[in-house]
């Protein structure tokens, strides 16, 4: 019972962090390492940053 | 640790392509229960039906729609490839293109599709009635709406992920994919204006509305700051903060309006335009992660909640419809609404939740470059534009649960209506319906609104709609009030992420036409640039904002034909091109699955917008309108509507406007027809198949191809 109910609330939790983009920080990370394993990956700051300016670039449709 | 996949495995079975005697039986069970429902909606004249019908025969019928026709369309007509690397798998860069989880991408998806359209459009249609714009909703997404934004999908992820605009310009051609462009741009205007006009009817003379709404924008900054220098990349944390955030807000706009701070939050219609268009500049030049990325996630949380929220409490609360299955203004045309008869017009006032030409847009960006498997566009592009159309069945009901009487005092032009609730309940009583001035003043005030009358827009209807919905579920009569703005405070979040979003796509377009014509302009970077194409697409959609808002009969009136149809040309477009490249891959055969709901839109918008320009009826043409209007003006006398004479040439002007802006949109998808029947013609004349732009097969190396798409449809809202 207890289990399931932990289960459930790190699904929601994975669900939400992937939803809203959170968990991109860590994915790059991994595909930094595997890729430069010599450069030092981004701080989560600087990747902020860096995401931030490329959306300047590229703007999201939202629907009506 | 990354953790790009669940924590929970969902123990899947391979599917097999036979279906077993099992799953005969379930999908007869699900066909029976539909076609139960639907008989219930058909057959009932005269009694009040449980609004849960409404919900058995929507939801049966996506899921029989979903299980085969999609399935159908993945299969034989786009011939999905599961052994095919997606852009997502062969550009991989951990940023724009990355394999995604299916079900994240479809919650990614869905928040992009869904706003405030699919609430607005079906609560002005159920004028005619619930059944007529049910039956639409429904088969309108099944054959058409759905269909269009999976194919879309599909052939925007075999092109890394190209625009519609793109797409036009590569496979038909420069003059279809410039009108096309122009087209999308105009069309994106016109939008703007009249879901800003949704939020400035909203909240006009609503000092809880209006406080509520504002707070987002503190809020929004808060969040901003919060993420970028207190917590960087706790978005999930952020957004739960700025929710509980909104939902004090919408609390202390009760606060506000019994205090004496009441007097500073009651604007009127005029002063909210002006406060939209400052807003809509400023969201537009300020940094992304200021204001826009914090409001997108605030978005996007309230529209999960409160979608799921409207869905519970309509099950649950079982509300009756009160609103006749179909009104006499489906067949006269004399709707106070919405003028104009059944065909075309309910066609095109419900255009979100049935067919929106502007899920395109979004089907063709970011989702396509996201998609870790071909076969995943059938839950993606075709599951998500069924659960938007839900949320319209939903919009429906609670339209459909109100008095009649109520519903028209609050949508009926405010010229016809009056100024108090004594000459509302006479003007209901005159187009045959009942409702007191007693009434009247109770419905406001049970939501602690000034007055209801004349709130036209769909936004406060809705909220009403839902207001009686939620609080029979959750918190009694007491809590209609919170329900009520509730309601406002999420259609205008809703609105205000198009608004600022939209002003921002729209600049990006205007920079990158007018670039061509001089350099420094489209660039990017460039301050100057970015401020003066931003004030022009303001002042582009504020100019019909204002025109609409100070319109003597009625903006919403006026316009929301004009944006409708304006969605649907849009359609008309997508689909177009659609058609034209299955036809350049040689799939004649099967053009027909976009060819036949291409015909029917073309049908539907040409007619109205020729009835909206040709038409002799002032209720329905605007140079019909124009002209009675001039000529009276000549005359010197003053026609039903107008004050003074001010309101007379400011009629005459904004019908030339309107009437003007229809030809120009039906000119320029008319090119993109024109040349896409061109280029068709060619592909099936030439004996060697014309090029296209897709991008060549290139092998998988992600995961087996999965066969189990099946084991979602159950579990499917």
């Amino acid at each position: 019972m207890r289990t399931r109910a932990v289960r459930m609330l790190r699904t929601v939790r994975w669900y939400l962090r992937e939803l809203t983009g959170e968990a991109q920080y860590e994915r790059y990370c991994a595909r930094h390492r595997e890729l430069h394993p010599h450069l030092p990956a981004p701080t989560r700051r600087e990747f902020d940053e860096q995401q931030a300016r490329q959306r300047e670039g590229q703007p999201m449709s939202r629907c009506c | 640790m990354p953790t790009s996949a669940p924590p929970v495995s969902d123990g899947k079975a391979p599917g097999t392509s036979r279906m077993s005697p099992k799953s005969v039986a379930i999908w007869s069970a699900v066909a029976l229960v539909g076609a139960i429902a639907w008989a219930v909606l058909a057959l009932s004249r005269g009694e009040e039906i449980s609004a849960v019908w409404l919900v058995v025969a929507a939801l049966g019928s996506y899921a029989i729609a979903y299980r085969f026709y999609s399935r159908f369309i993945a299969r034989r007509v786009l011939e999905v490839d599961d052994t095919r690397a997606t852009p997502a798998e062969r550009l991989e860069d951990g940023v724009d293109f990355h394999p995604t989880d299916k079900r994240v991408l479809f919650g990614h998806h869905f928040a992009a599709i869904a706003g405030a359209g699919p609430l607005v459009g079906p609560v002005l249609a159920a004028q005619m009635g619930y059944l007529p714009g049910t039956i639409w909703i429904i088969a309108g997404v099944i054959f058409a709406g759905a269909v269009q934004d999976m194919i879309v999908l599909f052939l925007s992820m075999r092109r890394d992920g190209k625009s519609l605009g793109q797409m036009a310009r590569d496979e038909i051609g420069r003059v279809g994919g410039a009108a096309a462009l122009l087209g999308v741009f105009a069309i994106m205007i016109i939008l703007l204006a009249v879901l800003a006009m949704v939020v400035v009817n909203a909240l006009a003379e609503s000092a809880w509305g209006t406080f509520s709404v504002t707070m987002t924008i503190p809020i929004a900054l808060f969040m901003g700051f919060y993420l970028r220098y207190l917590r960087p990349g706790q978005v999930v944390e952020t957004s739960l903060i700025g929710v509980a955030l909104l939902l004090l807000a919408i609390v202390g706009g009760g606060w506000v309006q019994d205090s004496s701070l009441a007097e500073h939050f009651i604007w009127s219609p005029e002063t909210l335009v002006f406060c939209l268009i400052g807003y809509g500049f400023v969201a537009s030049v300020l940094p992304v992660w200021l204001l826009l990325a914090p409001r997108d996630y605030l978005s996007t949380f309230m529209k999960v909640g409160t979608i799921a929220l409207m869905a519970v409490g309509v099950l649950v609360a079982a509300p009756n419809l009160k609103a006749e299955s179909v009104t006499d203004f489906a067949s006269n045309g004399e709707g106070p609404v919405f003028s104009g008869s059944l065909f075309p017009f309910l066609f095109i006032t419900i255009a979100c939740g049935a067919l929106s030409g502007f899920h395109a847009l979004v089907s063709s960006g970011t989702t396509p470059k996201l998609i870790r498997k071909e076969s995943q566009v059938r839950l993606i592009g075709y599951g998500s534009m069924l659960t938007e159309s839900f949320v319209a069945v939903m919009a429906l009901i609670a339209a459909c649960v109100l008095e009649p009487g109520l519903f028209y005092a609050m949508n009926a032009p405010a010229a016809l209506l009056g100024p108090t609730v004594d000459t509302a309940a006479e003007a209901v009583k005159n187009i045959g319906f009942t409702i007191t001035p007693d009434q009247l003043t109770a419905a406001a005030k049970a939501v602690e609104e000034e007055t209801l009358v004349g709130r036209s827009g769909g936004a406060p209807t809705l909220a009403v709609g839902m207001s009686e919905i939620f609080s029979g579920v959750f918190g009694g009569a007491g809590m209609k009030a919170f329900w009520y703005h509730f309601a406002i405070m999420f259609e205008a979040l809703f609105i205000l992420t198009t608004v600022d979003a939209g002003t921002r796509v729209g600049r990006f377009m205007l920079q990158d036409m007018l670039g061509n014509v001089w350099k420094p302009i489209g660039r990017v970077t460039w301050k100057p640039g970015i401020w003066i194409t931003s004030a022009l697409v303001v002042g582009a959609w504020g100019y019909f904002l204002y025109a609409g808002v100070t319109d003597p009969l009625g903006g919403i009136k006026q316009l929301f034909p004009l944006f409708g149809i304006a969605n649907q040309l849009l359609a008309a477009v997508a689909l177009a091109i659609t058609t034209t490249i299955l036809v350049k891959h040689g799939k004649l055969r099967w053009a027909w699955v976009t060819g036949i709901p291409l015909a029917w839109d073309v049908a539907v918008t040409f007619t109205a917008g020729w009835q909206k320009i040709f038409s002799d009826d002032p209720k329905i043409g605007f140079f019909a309108l124009r002209d009675k209007y001039s000529q009276a003006i000549d005359e010197g006398e003053l026609l039903p509507g107008a004050a003074n004479m001010d309101d007379m040439h400011t009629i005459v002007l904004n019908n030339t406007v309107d009437g003007v802006l229809m030809a120009i949109f039906l000119l320029l998808v008319l090119i993109v027809l024109v040349n896409c029947a061109v280029v068709c013609v060619r592909a099936v004349r030439t004996p060697e198949p014309l090029p296209t732009s897709e991008v060549p097969y290139v092998e998988s190396r992600l995961d087996a191809p999965e066969t189990s798409d099946e084991a979602l449809v159950g579990t499917r809202s």
